[in-house]
């Protein structure tokens, strides 16, 4: 007797049947009709309406019966909550049961299903089972914690059951041991802030001895938890990779690359120059190379994760080239990523070989794998300066094979190559334009056209090639005809005298006949340029170009060094940070990896303690919610943090550079505002890029915190003007809400008495949330500090200029500055920022940065010009602060 | 974590459905058939992310496996626990197929609940399932409770793989050191690249829980202990080998593989695979093939010669062995039954191809050749396995151990 016929039962009146089949008083029908049940359920029918007839053959003492009622009941009992309280008095006797199987079967179930009013009652069962004699019990009562978490997190909060997880950690099994790590990691992942993994030395010592005793899967959750822990110097970190290194031999890749990423973490905290460091890297190359004879989908996973590796330590890896070669049965996507991590492994040493490889693969059959190893002949050309005749000499060949996408691929990559080597190998030029008419995609089309461009006065007929394609200009994508607008200025330039007409021609297409803005307007600006001033048009368009850099597809060093941090999950196979894919806040803390810290300086944590923050306050993890350009307008969710004295942001500048690596954690826990990230890059010399991340990281997470930017108190109030009454202040917004900041002293001679305060109507609306309180009298050379609350529902009154208040609207710039994108053009790194004033004015802002240039470029757009001068003065307080 | 699990047959029809987490709802099972089972082009990565939704499939036989998951979940676990969730319904019912599925369905879904629990997975160990997880269904009345608690205590327990109590007549164990030889050549028979990869495979059948110990001639232990067995290393021929990396089954105990590179372990029950390992240097390459201009080669042995797919006729002269061609897999196919160590053999074959207009290039597939030899290309020898169980008091004297070489061919390609 099988089971399949329970899948093809669809008749008619099914139900009905079903419903006297569970009534039945026979056993064995009833057990028949369950399975039926649940053969619908698989495939999708709605059996939904069987709910009572199911629920009462829940009581029973065969263990099949009932695990399959349990089935039944974590799919429907959602759908029916009235009902499914009837099961709850069976869930409540079975976690009594003298069975541990079916205590643990009860108290899994319970926590499956998702009714609040079974919650309540699954409370007391579950005590029980936390503390149950028998580990399969306990075990089973850990996970249930994280699920009962789930469906309610306050209830798993008040009912203390978070303690007795935290308790388990130490239980003798070590399966407990893991389960109870799990959950705990996920409760905490949905809390940034909290404690809840309280990792300590102790802590991790119990850890590492489970990580012996429990099961390959037990293991997995042990390291990834393990590895979220920042060890307080390099010694620590040294014993414990030294004891993480044995997990580098299990046959399970997934315990492999936990244990890499563990490893890959903490040696961040090592010195390069120590022995052990050494070790730990020539250990760290045979497992990976193992994993790669493992499954090819866990290949895949792996390749992606080396991928990484081979980034942020190419050491590792860079004797073993062979490895990477691909099989003529792989499957694609590992032959894919072999060749990107070949380019990348690719030097001096090994060139020789690796160019025979990409030859063979350029011959293969699949498209995507062939475009790629012409590309990669191209990039080994660019990133080895030895190899590059060689390499364009093989594209030469592959031109010749005529094969349609190798041919486009290969001009596509010959330009890079005359961009890196000026003046080199223009020879090839021939037969580069011999092969003009079979391009069709407009990358290859687009690179042929720069080329007759740049070299116009090398290729006799240029003027004809160009024309050829000005045919069809409107059918052309924007990216063909940007180039070859650009081609032909240069060519007139070049050759002025043949080539007016075409040059007209090809303005009048890009301005009058195009709709495309960017080609308008680059139409108009050579235009402008070449009737005005041919001599400026001819620096501007034949300028000599930047050479371009050797790597090309790197992955920017603040995302690497977080990604390093995901090693073996899904955010180091996509590429892409968590908060990427993954939907609301769980799993959206930002990771970083830990700073470097010699064991010689006694630092409580090497997060907080070097950047001189007080100590202990913050978390390791910042969270920020979502992408780093994600949720900004998102303001209140940080914790509000006091903020360090802005005194120590010159101490700040020299932390950063030592630590490198860390930048990104060090300022981000410190929530500095604006001034120090800004001015960090310029010192660093560090990738702007990732200063940049850092600095709107912060203003995302830390907007609302108080230690944002806050000015330096001003003299508002001299003391020779008010009798002696020196006021100074400043204006600051704690979590939201504005005050005024008040300093004043009495340097008169006599006892100060009764203050008030009272504002004028201004252009922001503002008012005291709160009368003025200065309790004891101010006697002489005494000082009180006060803040003040504001108010923004005071009358709003346009004052010209807007002039008293221009203090206040840099100070709350400086937390309400949104930045919309990030983009980096040429070398520069462009910020699109919005602006709101509290009186709503808006504020457009385009800041442009050079790396390596203190001068910043800021440009303005805003309905309210006045404004715009407070605007630039706040900006460069904030940045030259 | 894994939020759920679904099997489905090659048409796409689900077959098995498990939900473990409230964020996967059922039109995943849907988006996984559309986008991937159904999907127009053949899908390019074993990951596909749909509205957010991360799915991992592994495909055996004609079942495609799919794990889902709105998480960033831990990638490598995922694709491990869905082929050790391939073992453990092989363990069961032999062949995974659509019938087999079906016929189990009460079975698996017993299963699921048991090694994923809120989509972590748990104890997945055959052995230890076998005790409670069982095709009749287990009687809760029957069991007492002394057994009751040790089946918890063995799912739970340090040694998972293994329950007590077992006892043979006759105790006895068998180790295959398997290899397969990877090679890649080119035209011009320069080795491109060549690996060994080996499984060492013990079948047990030892009573109590038997301490082992297992010693090979890697290099790293011989030289660890030195000159005193330097006598042992002149005896042995090949005297040791250098591993390159090596994985164990979890029963070994790692750390102290790490500290004194010894492997001692307490066995499960029945066949395992004990160790995997990897070699590069100083292979024993048992075959060369030398192609030349027409497709040529040398070497109970198989050599397969892939023929462009436009051929007509095919005329072949071997010395030795049979070869033929086969138009269904467009290749040449030489056999040869028993081949004498140094030898050569030649085959030479004419391959007459239709005139077409398929511009598509043929892809040159290389020379690739199947053999088994009764060696270990990599020179891997068994120098000890102790055997020592303290309660029972047996030894390795007491054991009737068995040991087989087996070299295979793997990936054993020439490019012509």
């Amino acid at each position: 007797m099988t089971d399949s016929k329970y899948f093809t039962t669809t008749k008619k009146g099914e139900i009905f049947e079903l419903k006297a089949e569970l009534n039945s008083d026979k056993k064995e029908k009833k057990k028949e009709a369950v399975k039926k049940v649940i053969a619908s359920m698989t495939v999708g029918k709605d059996v939904s309406a069987l709910f009572p007839d199911v629920v009462n053959c829940m009581q029973t003492d065969n263990l099949e019966l009932k695990k399959l009622v349990y089935l039944y009941l974590m799919n429907y009992a959602k759908s029916q909550p009235d009902m499914a309280i009837m099961a709850v008095n069976t869930f409540v006797k079975d976690c009594e049961d003298p069975n541990p199987l079916i205590r643990a079967l009860a108290v899994r179930t319970m926590g499956c299903i998702r009714v609040d009013k079974i919650t309540e009652y699954l409370c007391e069962p579950l005590r029980k089972c936390l503390k149950d004699e028998d580990p399969y019990v306990r075990k089973t009562a850990a996970v249930c914690v994280a699920k009962l978490h789930d469906i309610n997190a306050q209830l798993v909060e008040d009912q203390g059951f978070l303690d007795t997880l935290k308790d388990l950690i130490s239980d003798s099994n070590p399966m407990v041991v893991a389960n109870a790590v799990a959950a705990l990691s996920e409760i905490a992942e949905s809390h940034p802030s909290s404690d809840l993994l309280d990792l300590n030395p102790q802590s991790i010592n119990k850890l590492l001895t489970a990580l012996n005793e429990c099961t390959e899967w037990g293991q997995i959750f042990i390291l990834d938890c393990l590895a979220n822990y920042t060890p307080k110097d390099d010694r620590e970190a040294q014993s414990i990779c030294e004891r993480v290194t044995p997990r580098l031999s299990h046959a399970n890749s997934a315990v492999v690359l936990s244990a890499v990423k563990v490893l890959m973490k903490f040696m961040e905290m090592l010195s390069k120059d120590l022995d052990y460091y050494g070790t730990l890297l020539k250990k760290l190359a045979p497992p990976l190379v193992t994993l790669l004879s493992a499954e090819p989908e866990l290949q895949y996973v792996a390749l992606r994760n080396i991928n990484l590796i081979v980034q942020k330590r190419p050491e590792i890896l860079k004797h073993e080239m062979k490895v990477f070669f691909v099989k003529y049965n792989d499957p694609i996507y590992v032959k894919l990523e072999k060749l990107d991590i070949m380019i990348r492994l690719a030097s001096q040493a090994n060139i020789a070989q690796v160019l025979a490889e990409l030859k063979e693969y350029a011959t293969e059959v699949d498209v995507d794998f062939v475009r790629k190893a012409v590309r990669a002949i191209g990039r080994c050309a660019i990133k080895v300066e030895q190899s590059a005749e060689r390499c364009v000499s093989t594209l030469l060949d592959l031109i010749q094979t005529k094969v349609n996408y190798v041919v486009q691929e290969a001009i596509v990559v010959i330009k890079d190559i005359f961009r890196k080597y000026p003046n080199k190998y223009e020879s090839v030029i021939a037969t580069l334009c011999e092969n003009l008419d079979s391009l069709d995609e407009p990358e290859a089309r687009a690179a042929m056209i720069w080329i007759v461009g740049e070299y116009a006065e090398r290729i006799d007929n240029a003027d004809e090639l160009l024309e050829s394609f000005l045919e069809g200009f409107h059918d052309e994508s924007t990216q063909v005809q940007l180039q070859l607008l650009t081609a032909i200025v240069k060519l007139f330039l070049k050759k002025p005298t043949e080539t007016q007409e075409l040059v007209q021609q090809v303005l009048s297409l890009a301005t009058q006949d195009s709709d495309n803005p960017d080609l308008r307007d680059r139409g108009y600006i050579y235009w402008r340029l070449l009737s005005t001033d041919p001599v400026a048009a001819k620096e501007v368009v034949l300028a000599e170009k930047p050479l371009i850099s050797e790597e090309t597809d790197l992955i920017e060093p603040t995302l690497l060094d977080e990604l390093i941090c995901y090693i073996g999950t899904l955010a180091s196979v996509y590429h892409k940070p968590p908060s990427a894919f993954v939907e609301g806040g769980r799993g959206v803390v930002h990771k970083s990896l830990p700073p470097r810290t010699a064991s010689s300086e006694s630092t409580e944590s090497p997060e907080t303690a070097p950047a001189g923050a007080p100590p202990g306050e913050q978390p390791d993890v910042i969270p920020t919610q979502g992408d780093l350009l994600g949720d900004l307008l998102n303001l209140d969710l940080g914790p509000p943090v006091s903020g360090p004295p802005l005194a120590t942001s010159s101490v700040q500048m020299g932390a950063v550079d030592l630590l490198g690596g860390g930048l990104d954690s060090l300022i981000g826990g410190t929530n500095f505002a604006a001034p120090p990230t800004a001015a960090a890059p310029a010192s660093l010399g560090a990738p702007i890029g990732s200063g940049l991340s850092d600095l709107f990281d912060l203003t995302s997470g830390v907007g609302s915190l108080s230690g944002s930017y806050v000015a330096p108190k001003a003299v508002w109030l001299p003391a020779m003007k008010a009798k002696g009454l020196e006021i100074s202040g400043t204006f600051t917004r704690q979590v939201g809400a504005i005050s005024m900041d008040l300093q004043l002293t009495n340097k008169a001679l006599q006892v100060m008495t009764d203050f008030a305060i009272q504002f004028n109507r201004n252009s922001f609306g503002l008012a005291p949330a709160a009368p003025l309180q200065v309790h004891a009298p101010l006697s002489p050379n005494q000082t009180v500090e006060i803040s003040l609350p504001l108010n923004t529902v005071g009358s709003v009154m346009k004052m010209e200029p807007l002039n008293n208040l221009q203090a206040v609207s840099s100070r709350l710039q400086s937390s309400n500055v949104f930045t919309i994108a990030k983009r980096n053009v040429e070398a520069q790194d462009m910020l699109y920022q919005s602006l709101r004033l509290t009186n709503g004015i808006w504020v457009l802002a385009e800041l442009r940065i050079q790396p390596g240039n203190p001068n910043l470029t800021l440009s303005l757009k805003c309905r309210a010009p006045e404004v715009s001068q407070h605007v630039y003065q706040a900006y460069e307080t904030i940045l030259k602060n | 974590m894994i939020g759920g699990l679904f099997i489905y047959n090659h048409k796409g029809e689900v077959l098995i459905s498990r939900v473990y987490r409230d964020d996967i709802g059922r039109n995943a099972v849907d988006a996984f058939r559309v986008n991937v089972i159904h999907a127009r082009q053949q899908v390019r990565s074993p990951v596909t992310n749909i509205a957010r939704t991360s799915f991992f499939h592994v495909k055996w036989s004609n079942i495609w496996l799919a794990a889902v998951t709105k998480q960033n979940v831990n990638a490598a676990m995922v694709f491990e626990f869905l082929y050790k969730m391939c073992d453990v319904m092989a363990a069961y019912f032999a062949k995974i197929s659509e019938e087999n599925i079906k016929n189990n369905f009460v079975l698996i879904y017993e299963m699921l609940d048991e090694i994923l629990d809120f989509g972590y997975p748990q104890n997945s160990e055959t052995g230890a399932l076998k005790t409670f997880i069982t095709q009749q269904g287990i009687k809760s009345q029957h069991q007492t409770k002394e057994e009751q608690s040790q089946i918890t205590r063995q799912v739970t327990g340090q040694i998972g793989w293994r329950r007590e109590g077992i006892t043979y007549r006759r105790n006895e164990l068998f180790l295959d050191v398997l290899e397969s030889v990877n090679l890649l050549m080119s035209p011009q028979g320069q080795v491109l690249s060549a690996h060994v990869s080996g499984r060492v495979v013990m079948k047990s059948y030892l009573s109590g829980m038997p301490e082992c110990k297992f010693g090979m001639n890697d290099k790293i232990v011989i030289e660890k202990q030195g000159r005193g067995t330097a006598d042992e290393t002149s005896k042995s021929g090949k005297q040791s080998i250098a591993i390159d990396d090596c994985t164990f089954h979890q029963c070994v105990r790692l750390s102290k593989f790490d500290s004194e590179r010894s492997i001692s372990f307490i066995p499960p029950d029945g066949e395992f695979e004990l160790m995997r390992y990897r070699t590069t240097k100083d292979i024993i390459l048992p075959f060369r093939v030398i192609p030349l201009v027409r497709e040529v080669g040398r070497t109970k042995l198989e050599v397969r010669i892939p023929t462009p797919l436009n051929t007509s006729g095919v005329q072949v002269i071997c010395m030795k062995g049979k070869a033929k061609y086969k138009a269904s897999e467009n290749a040449i196919v030489w056999k040869i039954k028993r081949m004498a160590g140094m030898k050569e053999s030649r085959i030479s074959g004419e391959i007459e191809l239709l005139p077409t207009n398929d511009k598509k290039k043929w892809a040159r597939p290389p020379i690739s050749m199947n053999f088994e030899v009764p060696f270990a290309p990599s020179g891997l020898k068994v120098r000890y396995l102790k055997v020592f169980e303290p309660k029972l008091n047996y030894s390795d004297h007491d054991v009737i151990e068995w040991v087989r070489y087996i070299g295979r061919s793997g990936i054993y390609e020439t490019r012509c």
